[in-house]
C-alpha cells in the first residue's frame, strides 16, 4: 500500500442551473490575461452538445488519454519509444477554430465618431489580429442547445443512437438537455504529465494537483493532446501551457477554489481522498468495463483500521487522515456510490465525480397534444435521456450502474415526501429503499448534504501547513518579515 | 515504484508563486450590484494596489431557521462580471456634450452673460433647437467640465420653470430597491423643484395588476428561501436558473426534500431541466391551463366533497361567501355588484353602508354584515378593520354560508361568456331573495358564481359542460387543449395532485410566476387563475405557499423612512408622482399609431367603458381623479396662481376653488386632453440608474421621432384622427419634444449615446449605498471599494451640486418662494379609496367637481428655489411634525429627531437646526433609524398604531425587538435581516422565512380590498362592462389584432413570428450585455432564437444573420437555431444594446437596426385606469396599466447579402 492523499470533487449535477458563474470567477482571477483569452480552465457544457473544445470527446480526432495494452496503460498519442520521433510533430492538436478565436470590440468608436447621418455601433475585432472579425465560434457555443441540429446532434456520446433516436431525442415530449461543467481532473494517472517531454507537469505530493511548471514548461504542447479533456492550454502570448491550478494559492489559505466557492446551484462538493498509488498502473490498464470499479477500489477507507496505521507510518499527517473521514467526496464516492468519474475510459483515473441529473420525465404526443407521463416523480426508465447516455459519459456503457444511483436519487425523494407530506404508503417507500439498497440513515445523509448543507459542509478543506511546507527552501520567520518585498516582472516569453 | 510520481521537492515548486503572486490583494470590501434583477446579493470586491481586480460573493449572512438551506453564496455570473465595468473602455469618465449644442451654447454664452437667457436663445430660435435635435445618437460627443455641463442643465430647468411650469421636468430613474439612495437624490431635487417622477414598475410590466385587484397590494411575495417549504412548486413565465439565478437552489433542493416542481413553458427553458414534469403550454395561454385546473378542484374538492381545511379558509379570508346582486338582462340574469350593507333596513343607520358588504349567515338564516370590509377602516370607529367573523353592528358571531345551494329560494339562468369564441351560455345559479331600499332582489354568493363561471353544474340546469371531456365548452380540461396544446389527462392529474398536497400539508401549495406570463396583454387574467386555485387550496399566506411573483427589484423595504426623503415629502407635500405607461402612451405619440382598443379588448359596449381609443379612456382617468397626468394643466402651475390673485383667490382654499371653476368652465384645461401642443411637452429630462432610451423604451423608434426628433425606423401610419372624441387631435405629428435630454451614467449605452449631456457617475464599486429585494428578507450596502474613478461622481453628489447650481441661478430668476398648485389622484390606503361607488364625470354635467371625490385633489404648496440646496441637504421638519408611515399605518418619530440633533450630523440655516443627510452615508443611516424593518422601536410603533384601527393584538409581534437597530456601518460588517414590520405581511421573527400575508392569516388584519378579504370577485362596473368580473380566460393577441404589420409585407422566403423578449442569460436587461465576458459567452451579440424547422423554411442556417422587422422597426441579428424553441415563436432576449454589433437594415433606409425594443409599441388596458373605488385607487408603481410587449409580432428573413455596417 502506498497512500497519498488527494484534494478530490464531487459536482451534483442535478443541482447545476447552467450559470457559468463558476467560469467567470475563476476567468477573473487567472485567464483575463494576454494569451489567456480562450482558456477556460472551469467552462460549463450543455449536454447533449461538442462541449469545448469542439467535440474534445472524441479521441479518434485528438487521441488524448491512454490506451490498454498488456494490461498496462499506453497514452494514445504515441508510445514513450515513439515519442522522441514525434516531438516536433503533434498533428493531434485543436486548432484555433476547435476553439475559437478570442475578440474584443472598438468599443471607443461610440465615444469618439465624428457627427454623422447614422449612430455608431461598436464593431467585433480580433483579440489576436485586431482586425474586424465575424465571430463563428466561442467557447460555449452550442449553451443551452444553440444551433441543436449542428452540435447537440452530433454529440460523441450518441454514437450508440440510431438516426431515428437522435431525431426523437429532438421531439417535444423527449427533448432534454442538463449542464456539464468541467474543471482539470487532477487525475491519478493524468495524460498531460506523461506526455511532456519536458518534465514541466508534476502531481504536488500534499494535495494530487497537477501543474505546469511555468519555468519548466517548453511549448512542446503535447500535453494538450495527452489531456483527453483537453482540460491544458498553451499561452500564445507568454509560450507556455497553463491549466486550471485547482486555486492552490486560495487552498492553501483555507479557501475553496473560486469555481467552488462562487458555485450558486452549491452542486460543488471538495474534500479529500485517499488512495493506493501501487494499484494506480493496473487500474489504469484494467479490461475495458471495469475501469471506473477498479479506480473505486484503489480509493481507501479513512476510517480502516490498516489504512490509518499505514498512512501515519508513512507520513500522512493526522489531520489530513481526520479530514479524509470528514470527507463529503469520500460520501459520495464511496459510502453512497452516487458519483462516478467522467469517462473513465479514459483511463485518467480522474479525481471529480459527477452525480447524474435527474431529468423530467417523458412526454407522449397525442396528435397535437402533449400528456406528460403518470409519473409523480421521474424514474430511470422514463426519464427524457436515455441511460445509454448517462452511461456513456460516465460508466464505460454500464447502464446498470446508472439505474443504482438514479433508484437511490429517487428513493431520498420518495422517502422525504413520505415524511413531510404523508400521502406515500410506507409498503411503496419501503419498496424503493430496498430496490435501491438503502436505508432511512443512508438516505437523512444523503439529503442533508444534498439539500441542507452550508458552505462547510460542502467544503472540507484539509490544513495545508505552509510553514511546513516551505521549511526546507526558507525559515518562516524570515518569510514573514520579507513576503512581497522586492520586483514582481514578468516571466520572460517563451524559452 | 509506482506508475506516477508526486513531487513533494519545495525547490523544484518555488515557481508556483507565479500564481500566488496573482492572488494576492489588499483590500477586500463588501458592495452589491444596483441592477435590477432582484438578486440583492452580498459581493466581496477585491482591491490590489488601488485597483478593483475581482469579485466573489460573502458568505455570511445571518442564518435562517436551519429547516431551510442557507442562502450561500448569491451571485451570478453576470454579477461576477462587473468589475470588468470600472477600466473598461465603456466607462464613461469624464462629462460628455453633444458638439452641436456645445458650440450653440458658447456662441449664446458669449452673446447672453445671463446662463438662463442663453439657454433661451438656442431653445426659442426653431433651427438651432432641430439642429442638435436632429444629430442625437450619431456621434459628435466632446468632453465638457462639470462646471459647464452642470450650468447648462440647471439654467434649462431654469428657463423651463418659467416658461411652461416645473411639471415639463422630468426625472428618470428606476427600482429604488437597487440603490435606494442613488434613485432619491435625482428624485428629491425634482421633487423640491416640482418636477415629475416617472414609475417604473407599470411600464416595465413588471407589475401585476393581479395583485391589487385581488390582494389590495402592489406585490408581496415570499423570499426565495421560502420556496423550500413548498410540497408543489409550479414555475411559470419565470425561468428560475436564468433570472432567478442565486436563488434556484432553494427549488432544486426542495426536489431532493420531497417536493414536485412542474414547469409550465413554451420553450424547454433552463429551469424545465429541473422539472419533474415539463408542460409546454402553448405562449401566452397559460390562463386556460389553470382555468381547467381550477374547473377539475371546484368539481372535485369542493362539489364532490368537502375539505375542512378548504372551506375554513375559504370562509374567512376570501371574499366566496359575500353576496352578489343578479341583474336582469334581456335573456337571463348577469352577476352585479356586491349587495351593500346600507340597502338593507337591519344596517341602514351604519356608517359607511355603501361599503360594507353581506355574507348569508348559517346561524341567522339571513344577511349578516361581518367585519373587515373597507367602510370599517375609514369609519369613526376604530377596533372593527379585522376578520372576526362577527357582525360589524352587533357583534354577533357569524357562519357564513358559501354556497346557497340547499338553502336558495330560486335558481336564475345567468350569463357567462367565453371570450375566446364570443359564445354565452345560460347557467343555472342557486339565489335568495333579499329585501332592500331597492325592491326585494336576488342574490347569490362568490363561490356559486365561481361554479357557474367554470362550468360545475352541481346537478343545476342550464348550459353547463356534461363533464371534463366536453370541448366546446369553457373551462373543461377537453376545453383548454386547443388553446394550450396540453392533454386533458394532464390537466386533471396536475389538478388532483395540486390540491391532495394542499389538503395534505395545510396549503404548502405555490406557484412561482413572473414577466413569461405578466408581460401579455390579459396579464391580469392568467395571474388570477392561478390564483383561483391557490384561493380555492387555501394556499396563500402561509410558509410554502402563495403566488410569487418575482419581475423586477421592486420590493424598497425600508420604504416608510426612504421615501420621506426620495420624495421630499419633509419638505413639500404632494409629491408629483406619473405612472409612466401613460406618460409615454401619450407623450412619444404611440397612441397616435393605434386605430383603437376592440381587437384586443372583446367584451360588451357601455356607456361609461365603451371608448375604441385607449386615448379617451386615459384622458377620462384623468377628468375623474384616477390617474396623474404631467404636465397638469395647458398652462404654467407658477404663473396660474398669479391669474388666481388677479382675480381674487387668495387663501389656499380659493385657489383650489378658483381652479376647479376654471376647469370646469373649461378656460383652463388639463395638459392630457391637448398632449401634442407645444405648451404641454415634457421639455427636459434627466435620466440616471437607467437605460431609458434603450431597455425601458418600448416603442422605441417613436421616443426617437417624438422625444428626441432624431430619425426613426418607423414605418407606421398614423391611425387614431376618426377614432378619438376626448383628445384634441394636431396635425402634422410634433417631432424632437425634449429641449434637453441628461444622461448620468458609468457606461456609452444607447441612452447616453442619444443624449445630449452624459454625466459619468461613480459605480456600485465606488460609493455608499444601500439595497433590498423580494428574494431575501436581508437589507445590505453598497460601499466604496475605490474613489469614484476618475471624473465620475456618485449620484448623490451629482444632485447635490445640481441643486446648488439651481440655487444659485434660482436667486437671479426665482428669488422669493413661489405658490405651485399639485393634482394628485384619488389615492390607495387613504379615504380616497371609499370615493366613488358609481362612476359618474362631472365633465359631462354628471356629478360636481369635487376635490379628493369627484375628481383629483388640488394642492397648493410652496416652492422655495433659492433654498433649494438648503433643503435637498437637510431632513425637513415635516417629519417630525407628522411622523412616518405607509399603507395606511403611522408612527411618531419627533422625540428620535430631537435627540438625533445631538449626536448626528446637523445642518443649520434661516435660524433652524436640521439633521443632515448632506452625505449619502449620512441618508443612510436616518433611512435605517426610522423604518421599521431597521429599528425595532419604529416596528413596535407602528404595530400600535395599526392595532387601533383592527382591535387586533399585533405589537408583540415586534416587543422582543424594540431594542434592534442597525446603522449602516453594521451594514457593511454584516448583511442584516429585516425586522417584522407593520408595512408588510410576513413574519421573520425566529429566522422564520418571509412568506406574504402570513400577519393577515395568523392575525385576522385585513387584505387593503373592498370586503377586506381576497378577491376573486371584482364588482366594480369597468370590470363587468370588460367581463372581467370574474376570473375568465382571455387569448392572446393574434397578428391581425396586433397591428404590427399593415405595412411591412413578407419579403421572399419569410415568417410571421411571436417575437418574444425573455430575459436573458448573459445580461440584465442591457447591462452586462456589453461586457467582454458575457458577449464571449453570447456569440458576441445578441441572437434571436429560432425553431430548428422555422429556420429550415427560412433558409437560415445556424448563426446565420437574419432580419426581424415590422411596422415600428427593424432589427437585424444573428440567428441561433434550437429545437429547444416551438415553432412560430422568436426569442429575442431583451437588452441587446443597439451600440454593439448591429449592423444596418436595407428596409429601412440602410440605416443602423435597432434592438428589441425597435419592433414594439405599447398597449394600454384600460381597465386598468380606474380608481377611487377601494384597491382600485392610486398609487406610485401600485396601480394603473402596465406597458406589456409580449404580444408582438414580426416578419423575418434571412438578411440578403454581407451586413453592412
Amino acid at each position: 500500500m502506498n497512500i497519498r492523499s488527494q484534494v478530490s470533487a464531487v459536482f451534483h449535477l442535478d443541482k447545476c442551473i447552467g450559470c457559468h458563474t463558476c467560469s467567470i470567477a475563476c476567468k477573473n482571477i487567472w485567464t483575463g490575461r494576454k494569451g489567456t483569452e480562450y482558456m477556460w480552465w472551469n467552462n460549463v457544457e450543455t449536454k447533449p452538445g461538442v462541449g469545448y473544445p469542439c467535440l474534445w470527446e472524441d479521441q479518434k480526432k485528438y487521441r488524448g488519454g491512454w490506451k490498454e495494452r498488456n494490461g498496462k496503460p499506453e497514452l494514445i498519442m504515441h508510445n514513450r519509444a515513439s515519442a522522441l520521433a514525434n516531438i516536433f510533430f503533434n498533428p493531434f492538436l485543436p486548432r484555433l477554430d476547435d476553439y475559437y478565436e478570442p475578440w474584443t470590440y472598438r468599443y471607443g468608436d461610440l465615444f469618439g465618431a465624428a457627427e454623422g447621418d447614422d449612430q455608431p455601433v461598436a464593431r467585433p475585432v480580433s483579440a489576436i489580429t485586431g482586425k474586424e472579425m465575424e465571430i463563428e465560434a466561442g467557447p460555449n457555443w452550442d449553451d443551452d442547445l444553440s444551433g441543436s441540429p449542428i452540435y447537440a446532434a452530433n454529440d460523441p456520446n450518441f454514437a450508440s443512437l440510431n438516426e431515428e433516436e437522435r431525431k426523437q431525442f429532438f421531439a417535444l415530449e423527449s427533448m432534454v438537455f442538463f449542464y456539464l461543467p468541467r474543471i482539470c481532473n487532477h487525475c491519478i494517472n493524468p495524460g498531460c504529465l506523461a506526455a511532456c517531454p519536458a518534465g514541466a507537469i508534476y502531481k504536488r505530493g500534499e494535495d494530487g494537483i497537477v501543474l505546469v511548471s511555468q519555468e519548466k514548461c517548453r511549448a512542446w504542447r503535447m500535453c494538450i493532446t495527452g489531456c483527453p479533456y483537453k482540460k491544458t492550454y498553451y499561452n500564445w502570448s507568454a509560450g507556455k501551457s497553463e491549466k486550471c491550478i485547482f486555486c492552490y494559492p486560495r487552498q492553501e489559505t483555507g479557501q475553496a477554489p473560486a469555481c467552488f466557492h462562487s458555485c450558486v446551484g452549491r452542486i460543488r462538493y471538495l474534500g479529500v481522498l485517499l488512495y493506493d498509488a501501487d494499484r494506480i498502473e493496473s487500474a489504469a490498464g484494467s479490461p475495458a468495463g471495469s475501469i471506473a470499479r477498479k479506480q473505486l477500489e484503489l480509493i481507501l477507507d479513512p476510517f480502516d483500521g490498516e489504512v490509518i496505521k499505514e498512512a501515519k507510518a508513512q507520513g500522512i499527517p493526522d489531520a489530513v487522515i481526520e479530514y479524509a473521514q470528514k470527507s463529503p467526496v469520500y460520501k459520495f464516492v464511496k459510502a453512497w456510490n452516487i458519483a462516478l468519474p467522467l469517462h473513465p475510459e479514459f483511463r485518467t483515473l480522474p479525481m471529480l465525480f459527477y452525480v447524474p441529473s435527474l431529468l423530467p420525465v417523458m412526454a407522449h404526443a397525442k396528435g397535437n397534444l402533449h400528456e406528460v407521463g403518470h409519473d409523480f416523480f421521474g424514474s430511470p426508465d422514463n426519464a427524457r435521456i436515455p441511460i445509454r447516455y448517462f452511461a456513456a459519459l460516465l460508466s464505460e456503457g454500464n447502464e446498470e450502474a446508472i439505474r443504482a444511483i438514479y433508484r437511490k436519487l429517487v428513493a431520498v425523494r420518495v422517502y422525504r415526501r413520505a415524511r413531510t407530506v404523508g400521502n406515500i404508503p410506507e409498503a411503496r417507500v419501503n419498496k424503493a429503499l430496498d430496490e435501491a439498497g438503502t436505508n432511512p440513515d443512508e438516505i437523512e445523509a444523503i439529503y442533508r448534504l444534498t439539500s441542507l448543507p452550508s458552505v462547510e459542509d460542502r467544503f472540507v478543506i484539509p490544513p495545508f501547513m505552509r510553514e511546513a511546507a516551505i521549511e526546507e527552501v526558507t525559515d518562516p520567520l524570515n518569510k514573514r518579515e520579507s513576503e512581497g518585498a522586492g520586483f514582481t516582472r514578468k516571466p520572460k516569453r517563451g524559452w | 515504484m509506482s506508475w506516477i510520481q508526486d513531487l513533494m521537492k519545495p525547490k523544484a515548486r518555488l515557481w508556483e508563486e507565479f500564481y500566488r503572486n496573482r492572488w494576492q490583494h489588499d483590500r477586500v470590501v463588501r458592495s452589491t450590484h444596483g441592477v435590477n434583477c432582484t438578486g440583492g446579493c452580498s459581493w466581496m470586491v477585491y482591491v490590489k494596489n488601488g485597483i478593483v481586480t475581482w469579485e466573489l460573493q460573502a458568505t455570511d449572512y445571518p442564518g435562517l431557521d436551519p429547516t431551510a438551506p442557507p442562502h450561500e453564496p448569491r451571485g451570478c455570473q453576470r454579477g461576477i462580471t462587473f468589475s470588468w465595468y470600472l477600466y473598461s473602455p465603456l466607462r464613461v469618465k469624464y462629462p460628455y456634450i453633444r458638439g452641436r449644442l456645445m458650440d450653440l451654447w458658447r456662441k449664446a454664452r458669449s452673446i447672453h452673460a445671463d446662463p438662463v437667457e442663453a439657454w433661451r436663445s438656442i431653445v426659442e430660435n426653431e433651427d438651432d433647437r432641430r439642429s442638435y435635435q436632429q444629430v442625437r445618437g450619431k456621434g459628435g460627443f466632446r468632453r465638457v467640465s462639470w462646471g459647464e455641463a452642470l450650468e447648462i442643465i440647471a439654467a434649462s430647468m431654469i428657463y423651463t420653470i418659467k416658461k411652461y411650469g416645473p411639471d415639463r421636468l422630468i426625472g428618470f430613474t428606476p427600482i429604488p430597491a437597487m440603490s435606494m439612495l442613488s434613485y432619491a437624490a435625482g428624485t428629491r431635487l425634482f421633487e423640491l423643484m416640482g418636477g415629475a417622477v416617472l414609475s417604473f414598475y407599470d411600464w416595465y410590466s413588471d407589475f401585476p395588476p393581479a395583485s391589487p385587484e385581488v390582494w389590495g397590494e402592489k406585490t408581496d411575495v415570499g423570499e426565495s428561501a421560502d420556496w423550500y417549504h413548498s410540497k408543489y412548486l409550479v414555475v411559470s413565465g419565470s425561468n428560475l436558473n436564468m433570472t432567478r439565478t442565486p436563488d434556484a437552489h432553494f427549488a432544486v433542493e426542495a426536489r431532493h426534500n420531497g417536493s414536485k416542481l412542474v414547469v409550465l413553458s413554451p420553450d424547454f427553458s433552463q429551469v424545465s431541466k429541473h422539472a419533474d414534469w415539463w408542460v409546454p403550454v402553448s405562449a401566452g395561454q397559460d390562463g386556460a391551463f389553470w382555468m381547467a385546473a381550477d374547473h377539475v378542484i371546484l368539481k372535485e374538492f369542493y362539489a364532490e366533497r368537502e375539505v375542512p381545511y378548504f372551506t375554513e379558509y375559504a370562509k374567512r379570508f376570501t371574499d366566496f361567501p359575500f353576496l352578489v346582486a343578479l341583474e336582469k338582462t334581456a335573456d337571463g340574469y348577469s352577476a352585479g355588484r356586491f349587495l351593500c350593507a346600507g340597502r338593507l333596513a337591519r344596517y341602514n343607520q351604519v356608517e359607511n353602508g355603501d361599503w360594507k358588504f353581506l355574507v348569508f349567515d348559517k346561524n341567522a338564516g339571513e344577511p349578516r354584515m361581518p367585519q373587515g370590509s373597507i367602510g370599517y377602516r375609514w369609519q369613526k370607529q376604530q377596533g372593527q378593520w379585522n376578520l372576526e367573523m362577527k357582525d360589524g353592528a352587533d357583534g354577533s358571531a357569524l357562519d357564513p354560508v358559501l354556497s346557497l345551494l340547499g338553502s336558495h329560494d330560486d335558481v336564475l339562468m345567468v350569463r357567462m361568456q367565453d371570450f375566446g369564441t364570443q359564445k354565452t351560455f345560460l347557467r343555472g345559479v342557486p339565489a335568495g331573495y333579499v329585501e332592500t331600499s331597492e325592491g326585494n332582489i336576488p342574490v347569490t354568493t362568490v363561490l356559486d358564481l365561481l361554479f357557474m363561471q367554470f362550468g360545475v353544474s352541481r346537478g343545476l340546469e342550464g348550459e353547463y359542460p356534461s363533464g371534463y371531456h366536453q370541448e366546446d365548452m369553457p373551462y373543461t380540461p377537453a376545453w383548454q387543449e386547443a388553446r394550450t396544446g396540453v392533454g386533458r389527462d394532464t390537466v386533471i392529474r396536475f389538478a388532483r395532485e395540486w390540491a391532495t398536497t394542499a389538503e395534505r400539508t395545510q396549503g404548502k401549495c405555490m406557484h412561482i410566476v413572473g414577466s413569461g406570463v405578466n408581460h401579455w396583454y390579459h396579464n391580469n387574467l392568467h395571474y388570477r387563475a392561478s390564483i383561483t386555485a391557490l384561493l380555492l387550496c387555501g394556499s396563500v399566506g402561509v410558509n410554502g405557499g402563495g403566488l410569487n411573483h418575482y419581475t423586477g427589484q421592486e420590493k424598497l423595504i425600508p420604504d416608510s423612512s426612504w421615501s420621506a426623503i426620495a420624495f421630499a415629502t419633509d419638505w413639500v407635500k404632494p409629491p408629483r408622482h406619473q405612472n409612466t405607461p401613460s406618460f409615454h402612451y401619450v407623450h412619444t405619440d404611440q397612441w397616435r399609431y393605434e386605430s383603437g382598443i376592440m381587437g384586443y379588448r372583446p367584451g360588451p359596449e357601455d356607456k361609461n367603458f365603451g371608448h375604441r381609443h385607449t386615448i379617451d379612456h386615459q384622458v377620462n382617468a384623468v377628468r375623474r381623479g384616477w390617474l396623474p397626468f404631467f404636465p397638469q394643466f395647458d398652462k404654467n402651475s407658477l404663473s396660474l396662481m398669479d391669474e388666481a390673485a388677479r382675480e381674487g383667490a387668495k387663501s389656499d382654499q380659493e385657489i383650489v376653488q378658483w381652479v376647479v371653476g376654471q376647469l370646469k368652465s373649461r378656460k383652463l384645461r388639463f395638459a392630457v386632453e391637448d398632449p401634442d401642443a407645444p405648451e404641454n411637452w415634457p421639455r427636459v429630462w434627466l435620466i440616471w440608474r437607467a437605460n431609458a432610451l434603450m431597455s425601458s423604451a418600448k416603442g422605441q423608434e417613436y421616443f426617437f421621432r417624438h422625444y428626441l426628433g432624431t430619425h426613426s425606423n418607423a414605418i407606421a401610419g398614423e391611425q387614431a384622427r376618426d377614432a378619438v372624441r376626448e383628445v384634441q387631435w394636431r396635425d402634422p405629428a410634433p417631432t424632437g419634444k425634449l429641449d434637453l435630454v441628461v444622461d448620468i451614467n458609468f457606461r456609452m449605452d444607447t441612452s447616453a449615446l442619444y443624449s445630449d449631456i452624459i454625466l459619468p457617475s461613480a459605480t456600485w464599486y465606488e460609493k455608499d449605498d444601500m439595497n433590498t429585494t423580494d428574494l431575501h428578507s436581508y437589507i445590505h450596502p453598497l460601499s466604496a471599494a475605490v474613489p469614484p474613478c476618475w471624473e465620475s461622481k456618485t449620484d448623490w453628489d451629482i444632485f447635490k451640486a445640481l441643486a446648488g447650481r439651481v440655487s444659485e441661478l434660482a436667486r437671479t430668476h426665482l428669488p422669493a418662494p413661489v405658490k405651485d398648485v399639485v393634482v394628485t389622484p384619488l389615492m390607495h390606503d387613504t379615504p380616497d379609496e371609499i370615493s366613488q361607488r358609481e362612476v359618474k364625470d362631472w365633465s359631462r354635467g354628471e356629478c360636481e367637481p369635487v376635490p379628493g371625490k369627484t375628481m383629483s385633489h388640488i394642492a397648493v404648496v410652496e416652492r422655495d428655489y433659492t433654498n433649494l440646496y438648503n433643503r435637498f441637504i437637510s431632513l425637513g421638519h415635516a417629519v417630525k411634525k407628522d411622523g412616518l408611515g405607509m399603507h395606511g399605518v403611522r408612527w411618531d418619530i419627533g422625540d428620535h429627531y430631537e435627540a438625533l440633533l445631538k449626536s448626528a450630523p446637523v445642518n443649520e440655516w434661516n435660524g433652524q437646526k436640521y439633521l443632515s443627510i448632506a452625505e449619502a452615508r449620512d441618508a443612510a443611516n436616518l433611512v435605517l433609524y426610522f423604518a421599521p424593518e431597521t429599528n425595532g422601536e419604529m416596528a413596535y410603533r407602528g404595530f400600535r398604531d395599526a392595532e387601533k384601527k383592527v382591535g387586533m393584538p399585533l405589537a408583540d409581534l415586534a416587543e422582543r425587538y424594540r431594542g434592534v437597530r442597525y446603522d449602516f456601518g453594521q451594514l457593511v460588517d454584516q448583511p442584516r435581516r429585516i425586522l417584522t414590520s407593520p408595512c408588510w405581511t410576513g413574519i421573520t421573527n425566529d429566522g422564520r422565512t418571509y412568506s406574504a400575508y402570513c400577519i393577515n392569516i395568523e392575525r385576522l388584519h385585513p387584505w387593503r380590498t373592498l370586503t377586506g378579504r381576497q378577491h376573486l370577485y371584482l364588482d366594480h362596473e369597468a370590470y363587468i362592462a370588460f367581463g372581467e368580473h370574474l376570473p375568465t380566460f382571455k387569448p392572446k393577441l393574434g397578428p391581425e389584432s396586433s397591428h404590427d404589420l399593415l405595412r411591412s409585407a413578407p419579403e421572399g422566403k419569410s415568417l410571421v413570428l411571436n417575437c418574444i423578449s425573455p430575459h436573458g442569460k448573459w445580461h440584465i436587461h442591457s447591462t452586462y450585455y456589453d461586457t467582454l465576458p458575457m458577449l464571449t459567452l453570447s456569440r458576441g451579440v445578441g441572437p434571436f432564437w429560432l425553431n430548428d424547422k422555422d429556420a429550415e423554411a427560412l433558409g437560415v442556417k445556424d448563426n446565420d444573420w437574419v432580419e426581424a422587422y415590422n411596422d415600428h422597426g427593424v432589427v437585424v441579428t444573428r440567428a441561433v437555431v434550437s429545437a429547444r424553441v416551438p415553432r412560430g415563436i422568436g426569442m429575442f432576449y431583451h437588452v441587446a444594446e443597439r451600440t454593439i454589433s448591429f449592423p444596418k437594415s436595407g428596409l429601412r433606409g440602410k440605416r443602423r437596426a435597432g434592438s428589441d425594443n425597435s419592433t414594439t409599441r405599447i398597449r394600454l388596458k384600460p381597465l386598468f385606469m380606474i380608481g377611487g373605488y377601494a384597491q382600485f385607487s392610486y398609487g406610485f408603481n401600485y396601480w394603473g396599466p402596465p406597458a406589456p410587449d409580449r404580444d408582438t409580432y414580426v416578419v423575418i428573413r434571412k438578411l440578403g447579402g454581407k451586413p453592412q455596417w
